[in-house]
């Protein structure tokens, strides 16, 4: 494990059962050099936590796709910063809310719950890492400008 | 002939068996009380006495092997980071390793858990927090604060490896073993290292420093604590040697004064279209219920049974009932003699075994999703073990200890419970579970061969299961 390696906390939400997207996804973000905590379908929002905490995740990424991600993903950043992960990056992504909604209002919403991006369907691996790249970036930048 | 003393310097007795190795038997067994406050030597001569009287002379000992759990057994504190996580890995692993869990922590140590920890004074820490390259703050923050007290005994480190060096740092003044981490990686869980480290301490200092040692004219080796070598008993009767010759997965139950212990040597997993969640299970696991005590714990085993459903049993008035529990509990060395009183602990011990085995298996629960149920298994699924082996005092003494080891048996009243559906009862009568885990330290063969032909299969008599189940 390279010592400067991110671990990045993966799994499907809620009592949802779609699990292809989601490997797809973890598979390719290890092959591009992150530690993956994959924790699979039916995973309970705690459960992201608790593994974010022991490894000393440097983001986490839900998944939800079967339509009640609004619901399963409410509070989650409050559980993160009561864990004590107050400033870990969030990511949610999959099919967010049943039926046909404007992307930018479902958006909102999920940014609005705190999650620092939200994927629309279909949204490529590639995205994804891209993502992730700049994010990181932004973050060591302002680090580095915060202890100058 | 050739012979072999195991020895169990236990809380209160210290107990001796005698066996011949070639011949696969038990020549005798002796007793004496265990005088670990005086001196233990004094309580080790009126055993090898007892015995010797009983052999009419003592054999050459080719082997002299001991466990203890004397002087209050291996104490131990464990802190880990999550709790559901390597706190608990940290928990399993001092269980397994035969200790007396005397508290458990998890998170940042506060000022009061630290005074908690002190006042607790265990004779070993482990200390376990994150992943392999996960937390580290928090394992480190926590060796920084016990690094800080005066705290005397030694730390078992097995958390996160990339923290080690850290934590050493911290702990500097204090004898510190570094073990590999208890769960290297997320939901993994990896706690023989850590089981072996803490049972070296053991043979290293803690034998010496409950004054054990001072007998050592009369063994070769104190190898472990008591429970452990029951474990190690219970491991051998299942796998047998190279995995041959044993009696498959079982579990072991064992009412004692003050804890019911269960052990279970099997894998556990789910039956097919069921779905394990939470930690992985061990495959050799043991728990100890600290509220189910034949004696010191008698009390606490009435609130969970219900008194009114004790006495019922027992056909005692409730009034009855609570005066006998009164004088079980004052007393350890309280022994039954009358009807009433043989029946009054037999029902205790119905009751301990019933609510220890069903804590140590695992449940099942159906969890509605969208796409219709799923089923999900807590725990380890026991229902399909070999055999359900008692040992210990309150069964090899009772009437009736198929009545007891019944209530081990999968209820069809209560389908969410995994516990054995149709094993072989055996009883351990002659208590040689922790000889022969002893044993097989030195003469696998013998010990597997001497623990088969000794174990006696019970009648689970207890007709109304039974025929409710037919
Ligand atoms: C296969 C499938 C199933 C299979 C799932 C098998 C399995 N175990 O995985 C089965 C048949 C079991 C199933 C069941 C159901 N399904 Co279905 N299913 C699908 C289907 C056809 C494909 C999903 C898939 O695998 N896609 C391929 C992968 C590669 O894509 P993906 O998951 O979107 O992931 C990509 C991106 O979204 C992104 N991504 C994923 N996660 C994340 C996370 C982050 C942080 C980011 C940044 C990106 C990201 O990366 C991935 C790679 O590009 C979709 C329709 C569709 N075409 O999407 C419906 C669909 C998801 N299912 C749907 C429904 C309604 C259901 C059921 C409720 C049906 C029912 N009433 O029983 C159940 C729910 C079961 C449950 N409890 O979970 C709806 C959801 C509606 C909504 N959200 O509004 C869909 C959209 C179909 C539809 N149009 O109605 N389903």
């Amino acid at each position: 494990m390279a010592a400067n390696q991110r671990t990045l906390v993966t799994g499907v939400i809620g009592s949802d059962t779609h699990i292809v997207g989601n490997r797809i996804l973890s598979m390719a973000l290890e092959k591009s050099g992150y530690k993956v905590v994959s924790l699979g379908a039916l995973t309970p929002a705690g459960d992201f936590v608790k593994a974010a905490i022991e490894t000393a995740a440097d983001a986490i990424l839900v998944s939800s796709l079967y339509g009640q991600g609004e619901l399963d993903c409410r509070g989650f950043r409050d559980l993160c910063v009561e864990a004590g992960l107050d400033h870990i990056l969030l990511y949610v992504g999959g099919n967010l809310i049943v039926g046909k909604h404007p992307w930018p209002a479902v958006e909102k919403i999920f940014l609005d719950m705190g999650f620092d991006r939200a994927a629309p369907p279909g949204t490529r691996v590639e995205t994804v890492i891209e993502w992730l790249h700049e994010d990181f970036a932004t973050r060591d930048r302002d680090l580095r400008r915060a202890l100058d | 002939m050739s012979a072999a003393l195991l020895i169990d310097f236990g809380s209160t007795y210290t107990k001796l068996r005698a066996v011949d190795l070639a011949e696969r038997r038990v020549l005798g067994s002796g007793q004496g009380p265990s005088t670990v406050a005086t001196d233990i030597m004094i309580g080790m001569q009126a055993a090898l006495a007892d015995l010797e009287r009983r052999l009419g002379g003592l054999p050459a000992f080719r082997y002299r092997l001991a466990s203890s759990s004397a002087a209050g057994g291996l104490r131990m504190v464990t802190v880990g980071l999550v709790r559901e996580l390597t706190a608990e890995a940290a928990r399993r692993a001092a269980l397994g390793a035969g200790a007396k869990l005397v508290g458990t922590f998890a998170y940042r140590l506060t000022a009061s858990d630290i005074n908690a920890i002190h006042e607790l004074a265990p004779d070993i820490l482990l200390l376990a927090g994150g992943t392999d390259g996960g937390n580290s703050e928090v394992v480190i923050a926590n060796a920084r604060r016990l690094g800080a007290t005066g705290l005397a005994c030694p730390v078992v480190y097995a958390g996160n490896r990339a923290a080690a060096e850290d934590a050493c740092a911290a702990l500097a003044g204090k004898t510190v073993i570094v073990a590999g981490n208890v769960m290297p990686e997320f939901n993994v869980l990896d706690i023989e290292p850590a089981r072996a480290a803490i049972r070296q301490v053991f043979i290293d200092r803690i034998v010496r420093a409950k004054g054990i040692d001072r007998a050592q004219s009369a063994f070769d080796a104190v190898l472990m604590p008591t429970p452990a070598a029951v474990m190690e008993g219970a491991r051998l009767l299942a796998d047998g040697i190279g995995g041959r010759g044993g009696l498959g997965p079982l579990v072991v139950v064992d009412p004692g004064g003050a804890t019911t212990d269960v052990h279970s040597v099997a894998d556990g997993a789910p039956a097919a279209n069921v779905v394990a969640v939470g930690l992985p299970e061990p495959r050799i696991k043991r728990t100890v219920e600290g509220d189910l005590g034949m004696r010191h714990n008698a009390a606490t085993i009435a609130d969970v049974a219900g008194l009114e459903r004790l006495a019922g049993e027992t056909g005692l008035s409730a009034g009855r009932a609570t005066a006998l529990l009164d004088s079980v509990a004052r007393d350890v060395g309280w022994l039954p003699r009358t009807a009433e009183e043989i029946a009054f602990e037999q029902a205790l011990a119905c009751a301990a075994v019933k609510h220890a085995v069903a804590r140590h298996c695992g449940t099942i629960e159906t969890v509605h999703t969208v796409h219709g149920p799923v089923t999900v298994q807590h725990g380890k699924d026991l229902s399909h073990v070999n055999a359900v082996i008692g040992t210990g005092g309150a069964i090899v003494a009772s009437p009736n200890p198929g009545g007891i080891l019944a209530m081990t048996l999968a209820d069809p009243l209560e389908p969410l419970s995994l516990r054995p559906a149709a094993p072989r009862l055996l009883l351990d009568r002659h208590y040689l579970l922790y000889a022969c885990g002893l044993l097989n330290t030195v003469d696998p063969q013998a010990a597997l061969e001497l623990a088969l032909a000794h174990l006696e299969p019970i009648a689970g008599e207890n007709t109304h299961e039974r025929t409710r189940r037919a």
